[in-house]
């Protein structure tokens, strides 16, 4: 069933933006059928690409007069299907407010829109010394109001923290057209009084409202790094690895395993020169002042022999380094080569269980008889077995989402969650009650109630017994 | 309902995993913001037309239309998606059976098909055009072929290069071919010059044998494959016969479609494989030119940084994305222009320029024009260099509209002009 959109409401869209940024056409808005996540689907009623707040708000205010659900969206690189339109309504793609605001050296933060693309933040201020520490694996492409949505993390986010740590404020536009400013303002102090309202919207996977502009901070960047490839014989004796660093009190900037089908995709696609045969390898980078590293790189190529790592590679130059983490942070797409379609989770384990997760998502592979290939933020022990599959075969379809499934249940068990930071949007839905309890769930959604008391901003997402999409997977898609 | 004309390798287009990851290297979606104008949507189209799930009508055709072709896609694509090749086919399959406006099968089916690749036409064509110029008679034209006019340049040079060039350097490092172009040898004939003149310094005896032809890029550009196919057989056949040692080309736009003829003409496996055998031949000046030593610039040291000669670099999309060249090229500029060098911000982001996109799409060329301009602005650099002729009109025309006196360059004309003869 779709929202149907009363002519009146695609009038004064068209008033609002202007006629050309409103796509109404059914084959123009194919393309917003889905996000990253290929495996529900389904048309938005239209699409309208704002230029800026007011713009926004009036757009707001037109769907709250018809009651027609509001989906903010970036650049649609989410996995989870955090901005499917479940029943239709209006799409809000930001990414014509993609501007660098201000850039304010002095107080290390950097005002952007929301449509402002994460990798941009760090390039403008890469000569002054600093960085935007939250890296996502598709900061090349993806907004910084996306990364808001889900508390993007990456790589990097088992030293510096996630997206939350580096959001200072936000505007945010309420579901009635409302704007308001969370947390710290750009011309104000960083201390606010009061309850952080800035921080309950920071994962909120866009259903408070639509988020236009936001205060990062910014970090300094590290003096030196120290970044190494550590090759192993199996996965246990990476996983142990991992565990033994963190135990010996050292903190890498980011701690990244791969297992083998990984690697050799990797390597098909980027030419880094990885071990072809080796069971899995771990990136470890270490950062910070340059006289402490040397003694930190030492201790860290120790625990990875005692675990019997064959080779400790260290990067010789920067650009060696850059290649490293471009073949790390591109390996999901690099999946485009082993198979037409896959599911990514992003579970999380306690560190030490990581060995038995991965013995566990191995034997899902036999049992359900499809490649799994690992390549994850090792660290903070957030997993990401790829599961391959063809959607054009209903069964292995099925399949695909059994070992889903199992493997998340898994993550539960040992005491983890089903998600580190891709978010719950439609695809994990169902874990949420298994994760917590009613009494839980009713107070997220009373805590909803206060920013979107109808409901209507993104709706369908998060909770459970929400609708799902009517012809909901196997089905031909047209693309993925 | 799937379309029985099967344009699209449909294995190759399943290759995109819409991980999105594209998006922000796309020009045309950087300045719509709508998906329908990024790789990720024109694959969805392009999917969508052999599946029959969109007719072959306006509102498609529009979004593959305004692609650029510049394939910054493909160079950051994980999963190496082809983009170009779909893009060609998907373009011929238009062309085939699509019908276009009067005007649109004028600029496509004569200027661009007819003109453009032959030179004595092309000079032909240029006279009229500059007469309006030099005139002023162009602001009484319509603004779609005021803006053409406009990338003409004032200083047009011809020249016909000697069939055979001998370097004078006592140890001859080996003996290459030169392909002389179309917009290159009809507006360009100085560069030409300066291009053979770089490699004979360097070393090398240069060929231009007289019988090659068009590389074929605007046709396959434009969807007109089998004419694309014609030429690349001429000049298999032009250079094969000379035993040389590398072909060098000076154009991006056409050194992407010289090494893609074993693809080109992948159909036919004898051409196949001497196709291969000339695109493995094929290398851009500035990848065969470097490392710099080859240049003997004069001493770095009277190169001290002076604003007025601030020097930028611009990545032509068919040498940066296509052919993946973006170092030499800046080290052959570094090593001239020392710490006067300044990167230009979104170097690699389509000057609009595309071919003969600007002639085609000239608002969205415009646009990028624009935007191009105003990073150079930026810099404060007075002098841009980049590989690409179609570039160089480009941007020249931009910074004049703008005001600035910056100047735009070949890189061989700059290589040449800053060398001193060792």
């Amino acid at each position: 069933m779709t929202a149907g959109a009363p002519q009146p409401l695609l009038d004064s869209l068209r008033e609002i933006v202007g006629a050309v940024h409103v796509i109404t056409k059914p084959e123009e808005l194919l393309v917003y059928e889905c996000d990253a996540y290929t495996l529900e689907k389904q048309l938005p009623t239209a699409v309208v690409l704002p230029g800026g707040t007011a713009e926004v708000i009036a757009v707001v205010k037109a769907c709250a007069t018809h009651g027609v659900p509001i989906i903010p969206r970036g650049a649609g690189t989410s996995l989870s299907g955090t901005v499917l339109a479940v029943t239709g309504g209006i799409m809000i793609a930001l990414t014509r407010m993609n501007r660098i605001l201000d850039i304010d050296v002095a107080n290390r933060r950097a005002l952007v829109e929301a449509g402002c693309v994460n990798a941009w933040v760090t390039n403008a201020v890469k000569g002054k010394g600093l960085f935007y520490a939250p890296d996502p694996s598709s900061q090349p492409a993806c907004t910084i109001g996306g990364n808001v949505g889900t508390n993007s993390g990456g790589p990097h986010t088992l030293k510096y923290g996630v997206t939350t740590n580096h959001i200072l404020g936000l505007e945010l536009v309420l579901p009635d057209g409302e704007v308001v400013w969370l947390g710290t303002t750009p011309d104000g102090g960083e201390d606010v009084d009061g309850y952080d309202l800035r921080g309950v919207v920071i994962g909120s996977e866009g259903m408070f409202g639509i988020v236009t502009r936001v205060l990062l901070r910014l970090v300094r960047a590290p003096q030196a790094f120290k970044t190494m490839l550590g090759v192993f014989n199996t996965v246990d004796q990476a996983s142990q690895t991992v565990s033994d660093i963190i135990g010996a009190g050292i903190v890498p900037g980011a701690l990244e395993m791969m297992d083998q089908l990984i690697t050799q995709a990797v390597e098909a696609a980027y030419k880094f020169g990885f071990p072809l045969d080796a069971g899995a390898v771990l990136i470890i980078e270490l950062d910070g002042l340059a006289p402490g590293l040397e003694r930190q790189a030492e201790t860290v190529v120790g625990i990875c022999r005692k675990n019997g790592a064959r080779e400790v590679r260290l990067a010789g130059s920067d650009q060696e380094r850059a290649d490293l983490w471009k073949s790390r942070k591109r390996a999901f797409g690099a999946i485009g080569r082993l198979s037409p379609n896959f599911i990514t989770q992003d579970g999380v384990v306690p560190r030490s269980k990581l060995p038995e997760m991965m013995d566990f998502i191995a034997e899902c592979s036999r049992k359900f008889g499809l490649r799994i290939p690992n390549v994850f933020h090792a660290g903070d022990g957030n997993i990401h077995p790829l599961i391959l599959y063809d959607e054009r075969d209903p069964a292995q379809v099925k399949r695909a989402l059994e070992a889903s499934q199992a493997i998340l249940e898994k993550c539960i068990e040992l005491g983890g969650s089903v998600t580190g930071e891709h978010g719950i949007g439609v695809e994990k839905i169902d874990f949420m009650a298994r994760q917590f309890s009613p009494d839980d769930l009713e107070a997220m959604r009373l805590l909803r109630r206060v920013f979107d008391p109808n409901g209507r901003c993104n709706p369908h997402k998060m909770f459970p017994g929400s609708k799902r999409c009517g012809d909901f997977a196997p089905r031909k898609q047209i693309a993925a | 309902m799937v379309n029985r004309d099967r344009f699209l390798d449909y294995d190759k287009s399943l290759a995109c995993i819409h991980c999105g990851l594209c998006l922000a290297s796309c020009p045309t979606y950087l300045e719509t913001g709508n998906e329908n104008d990024s790789p990720r949507g024109r694959i969805y189209l392009m999917r969508a037309l052999q599946d029959g799930r969109l007719p072959l009508a306006d509102t498609g055709v529009r979004h593959i239309d305004l692609c650029l072709g510049c394939r910054a896609c493909e160079a950051v694509c994980p999963s190496g998606v082809q983009y170009g090749e779909l893009l060609e086919t998907t373009r011929e399959h238009i062309e085939k059976r699509y019908t276009r406006s009067l005007y649109q099968r004028f600029l496509r089916r004569f200027v661009i098909e007819k003109i453009f690749p032959v030179p004595a036409r092309m000079r032909l064509f240029l006279w009229p055009a500059r007469i309006a110029k030099a005139l002023r008679l162009d602001r009484l034209l319509p603004g779609a072929l005021r803006e053409p006019l406009a990338l003409i340049p004032d200083r047009i040079t011809t020249a016909d290069l000697p069939e055979f060039s001998p370097t004078d350097r006592p140890s001859v490092r080996g003996r290459v071919g030169v392909i002389s172009g179309c917009v290159m040898s009809s507006m360009f004939g100085e560069t030409n010059k300066a291009t053979v003149e770089l490699l004979n310094r360097a070393g090398y005896d240069v060929v231009v044998p007289k019988n090659q032809a068009c590389c074929g890029a605007l046709f396959a550009h434009g969807g007109n494959l089998d004419q694309a196919r014609q030429c690349a057989k001429e000049n298999i056949e032009a250079f094969e016969a000379e035993n040389l040692d590398a072909v060098i080309i000076n154009a991006a736009g056409c050194g992407s479609t010289l090494k893609e003829y074993g693809h080109l003409l992948h159909s036919e496996a004898a051409w196949r494989t001497r196709g291969e055998a000339f695109s493995k031949k094929v290398k851009d000046i500035t990848e065969w030119l470097a490392p710099p030593s080859t240049l003997q610039p004069s001493n770095p040291s009277t190169h001290e940084p002076a604003p007025q000669q601030r020097v930028t670099y611009h990545d032509a999309c068919h040498l940066a994305h296509a052919q993946r060249i973006t170092k030499p090229p800046r080290e052959l500029v570094r090593a001239i222009a020392g710490l006067s060098f300044v990167e230009l911000p979104e170097a690699d982001v389509c000057c609009g320029s595309a071919g003969s996109y600007n002639l085609t799409e000239p608002e969205m060329a415009e646009r990028l024009q624009r935007r191009k301009v105003e990073n150079i602005l930026k810099t404060g650099a007075k002098i841009v260099v980049t590989t690409n002729p179609g570039c160089i009109l480009q941007i020249k025309a931009g910074l004049a509209k703008a005001g600035s006196d910056a100047q735009v360059m070949h890189i061989a004309d700059y290589l040449l002009g800053e060398c001193k003869p060792a």
